[in-house]
């Protein structure tokens, strides 16, 4: 199970929207005690593919997020992008990509503007790996 | 001589490099991670050649990324 405060949820659906049409991303802090993760930070970051269809994170960004995390006392606990045109779930490439099976991988879809879906996965595996949806709490 | 990595002390030999380093921590999927020393990034390229030394800083980034499609 994984907890976003509703605050921090809005936070990331606003910087997807500002970033259509393209892609975009960011990390996820907080708290984990086994499977229960708290997000207690959402950072928004550069996607420097600035791309509709892919995401990187600047790395710069990406270190300067860490050491933040590390002042605050918190934890990384995985990344989150937006899918601006198809659903929330990891593509072929998001599995591809995933290189941790014990982050949690947030994927936002705007496919419909008026309804935002956002849901968290697990990438576990190899050739293939599979994705695993976790529970998500988001609360006020 | 100790050198920090990942915000942690730790005391390693003199003369070590990067790609040792890598090595002797464990890292994961070495080939997808960017290494920055006191904050500057080493080109990937340059990890059997760059040389630690006394007092660095060193963090390892799992590249993040992927696609909708």
């Amino acid at each position: 199970m994984i907890t976003l405060k509703k605050s921090d949820f809005e936070k990331m659906l606003a910087h997807a929207e500002k970033e259509l049409p393209n892609e975009a991303c960011g990390l996820i802090a907080g708290t984990a005690n086994g499977e229960d993760k708290v997000i207690k930070e959402v950072y928004l970051l550069t996607n420097i593919d600035k791309s509709n269809e892919h995401f990187s994170l600047d790395p710069k960004e990406q270190l300067a997020a860490i050491k933040d995390m590390r002042a605050k006392g918190i934890s990384p606990l995985g990344n989150w992008h937006s899918h601006p045109e198809s659903p929330s779930r990891p593509s072929d490439e998001d599995k591809r990509l995933a290189f941790d099976s014990k982050a949690s991988y947030m994927i936002l879809s705007l496919m419909d503007r008026e309804a935002p879906v956002l849901n968290s996965f697990k990438i576990t595996g190899e050739d293939p790996k599979t994705s695993e949806k976790e529970q998500l709490i988001i609360e006020d | 001589m100790i050198i920090t990595v990942a915000g942690e002390k730790k005391e390693v030999k003199d003369g070590i490099t990067v790609s040792e380093l890598i090595e002797q921590e464990k890292v994961e999927t070495p080939q997808y991670v960017t290494v920055s020393i006191n904050e500057e990034f080493v080109e990937s390229g340059s990890f059997d050649t760059t040389v630690l030394k006394e007092s660095d800083n060193v963090e390892f980034l799992y590249f993040m990324g992927g696609g909708s499609r």
